[in-house]
């Protein structure tokens, strides 16, 4: 009995665990304890993956994880959620460490400041109130007036909300109260101006605006979870009377599922991409053994399960999630499908990068990472291939992969289940980020049909800023020098406190830059800290953001510094170039612009130099 | 399934659920001769139990299983 109809046995996957973990293979283990989940999820399980990754850190297992404390105030028993609420949180690199209020003493719990709902290190409390708990009239219908209660259950949930505000910042979730499966009044009470359902959703709203007044509290529809599950199914009737345990035993995990769609956004170990395949991912069929016409993609089965995972890529895109698309094929024949194939979705402007090649796929999910310039810790990767998701598993192990059965019918619902894509809000930044990257392709793009490289540059008609840092900026420099690790000529790492004490220093200048151009403002992307004695300037650090390299870019600026140094009476220009293991982008930088090499002074040029001149399709 | 492998499963997912080793949990097992056997941990093993062996459990027949023996007499009854 499993979620994924899998044949094989609960028992034979705890001992491959066990034989995995005996020859030290972390991350086998870790992909195989994935599959038990995915296979098994529930009490049973829930154990033996917490004792496996007590295992795994023995070992030395090396995938960072993030911490999150939270503490559930209730109504109902919620203790074996527990185990399967750690369980599920460590396989999605959290830990989670969990307290419990006192059964049914939330209202005290959130009273008394000495409650385990106060304690320092709380980030998230969790306010789980059944409907019969808190409106037991309206969860049996006892003919009274339901309007009174609606207002009166409204008030106790803002007097709730109001009083763990007003002692603790921490986030709080709030669970809505569900329906009963039978209205007391049959079928009647749909239209009834009595309605119990209609009292509960009115209560259920009233709740949401309660929740509304204050940063960080959230409602969870535990009326919508419940009812995705059935009604008639969820509860186990004769445990709540005997254990006040209310939800079923196949159910518990689907309550712990729904909790870690908020605790994985509140912990920050969300995925920000999403690496999908192609074949059987996006369309049906294997487009190099079937063909244009013979790939499954249109409304009918089983095509259309094809398009409900491009509508949900879709909608995430508009959460701010970055599509990419990592698939073994001709890259050609690939591209003109999505371009055009009458059933896609999607198009080649929905992703910010395709890696479409006959690499193995780990070295390409770190390309796409790299490009990016995202951690692999903020990936999640979408394929219907095993072979490819065990091999991915293994060798990058702090990527999402999620698990997905035989049937494509499945596999939209899998992405939407998947809590790496929830988001707590979204700021103008998520909505915009994909119009930045869509922006970076086109002039990616244009570089291909421009006939010389002179009117590449020429048509992306940039304007370079060049400044002195004022305070504003430091905190943006200070980034930029820890960040920065391809074309920086020193690589030295200055805290905001360091780039403080430059601005004051009068032998020292702190300059950024920012490009715009015809699709866009960059943003600072070039820092240049100079240090001048007398005539000469040695450069101290010269880096700039590996998203406006090859477009001369790192020329236009020093020629604009080299220029108001000239102006200032500076005669030379000195500079090191410090190699670092990944910095080898700015290897050639000083020699391409004219500094000789000289045994103990390093690099240097004289000013003016003919080689220092701001190329001409930079607009002034 | 055997006997003994059905004995020995009821005890391995006993030592699971208690993170105790299966060595710890002897046929001879019960509520009042394992420490950390309490009413809260009584709840995860019959979840356990019910997720494993695909059955339910009533509350009266809950309540009678707190010996390694006596479980393995309640799945018996219910044919697994």
């Amino acid at each position: 009995m499993n979620d994924q109809g899998g044949t094989i046995t609960l028992v034979d996957i705890r001992k491959n665990i066990d034989q995995a973990i005996g020859a030290k293979d972390a991350s086998l283990a870790r992909a195989l304890m994935t599959e038990l989940w995915s296979a098994y999820p529930g009490p049973a399980s829930a154990p033996l993956i917490l004792s496996g990754f007590q295992a795994l850190e023995e070992l030395g297992d090396e995938v960072d994880v993030n911490p999150l404390n939270v503490c559930v105030l209730r109504s109902f028993a919620v203790e074996p959620c527990v185990p399967i609420l750690k369980a599920t949180a460590l396989l999605g690199h959290i830990k989670l460490d969990v307290t419990l209020g006192e059964f049914n003493t939330y209202a005290q719990d959130i009273l008394s400041p000495e409650s385990p709902a106060y304690a320092p290190d709380t980030d998230c409390v969790i306010l789980g109130v059944q409907t019969r708990d808190i409106a037991p009239d309206l969860w049996i219908r006892q003919g009274k007036p339901v309007s009174e209660r609606v207002a009166d259950v409204i008030g106790s949930f803002e007097s709730l909300i109001n009083t763990f505000r007003s002692h603790s910042d921490a986030y709080l979730l709030v669970h809505n109260l569900q329906q009963p499966a039978w209205a007391g009044e049959g079928i009647l009470d749909v239209a009834s101006a009595q309605s119990q359902r209609d009292a509960i959703c009115q209560i259920n709203r009233g709740l949401v605006a309660a929740a509304a007044k204050h940063k960080g509290v959230y409602v969870l529809d535990y009326d919508a979870l419940v009812a995705r599950h059935g009604r008639a199914n969820w509860s186990d009737e004769s445990r709540w009377l005997s254990m006040r345990l209310p939800v079923a035993m196949e159910n518990l995990h689907h309550l712990s599922d729904e909790w870690l769609k908020y605790l994985v956004p509140m912990s920050g170990r969300v995925a920000k991409a999403l690496v999908v395949d192609l074949d059987n991912t996006l369309w049906g069929g294997v487009l190099g053994e079937d063909g244009v016409g013979g790939i499954q993609l249109d409304g009918e089965y089983p095509g259309a399960a094809y398009q409900a995972v491009q509508q949900v890529l879709l909608d995430l895109s508009r959460r701010g999630v970055i599509l990419a698309v990592c698939s073994k094929n001709d890259e050609a024949d690939a591209l003109k499908v999505i371009e055009s194939h009458p059933g896609m979705l999607v198009g080649t402007d929905s992703f910010s990068v395709l890696k479409i090649n006959w690499q193995d796929k780990a070295t390409n999910i770190r390309a796409i990472a790299e490009e990016l310039n995202i951690g692999t810790d903020a990936i999640a990767f979408l394929d219907d291939n095993a072979a490819e998701r065990l091999w991915v598993r293994q060798s990058l192990p702090e990527v999402c992969v999620i698990e997905l059965s035989d049937d494509p019918m499945t596999f939209a619902d899998a992405l939407r289940r998947t809590p790496v894509f929830e988001r707590l809000g979204l700021s103008s930044e998520d909505k915009q980020r994909n119009q930045q990257y869509a922006e970076q392709r086109q002039r990616d793009d244009l570089q291909g049909s421009m006939a010389s490289l002179e009117d590449f540059y020429r048509s992306l008609d940039m304007q370079l800023d060049v400044f002195s840092v004022t305070p504003a900026e430091v905190a943006r420099v200070a980034q930029l020098t820890q960040k920065t690790n391809q074309f920086n000529l020193t690589t030295r790492r200055y805290s905001e406190a360091d780039i403080s004490r430059f601005l004051n220093d009068p032998s020292f200048d702190v300059f950024a830059a920012r490009v715009i151009d015809r699709f866009g403002d960059s943003g600072i992307i070039a820092v240049v800290i100079v240090e001048v004695e007398d005539t000469k300037v040695r450069l101290d650090t010269f880096l700039m953001s590996c998203r406006v390299i090859g477009k001369t870019v790192e020329t236009g600026i020093l020629s604009i510094i080299a220029s108001e140094l000239e102006g200032k009476g500076i005669k030379t220009l000195t500079g090191h170039f410090i190699a670092s293991a990944k910095n080898s982008p700015a290897g050639s930088f000083l020699a391409d612009h004219g500094f000789k090499e000289d045994e103990d002074l390093g690099w240097q040029i004289k000013l003016p130099a003919a080689s220092l001149r701001v190329p001409d399709w930079f607009k002034a | 399934m055997t006997d003994t492998s059905k004995s020995e499963q009821v005890r391995q997912i006993i030592a699971d659920t208690l993170f105790m080793s299966l060595e710890e949990i002897g046929a001879d097992a019960s509520q009042d001769s394992v420490r950390n056997w309490d009413s809260l941990q009584q709840l995860n093993l019959v979840l356990a139990l019910e997720q494993t062996f695909n059955v339910r459990f009533k509350p009266e027949e809950f309540a009678a299983m707190t010996s390694v023996e006596k479980i393995l007499e309640q799945l018996s009854l219910k044919g697994a």
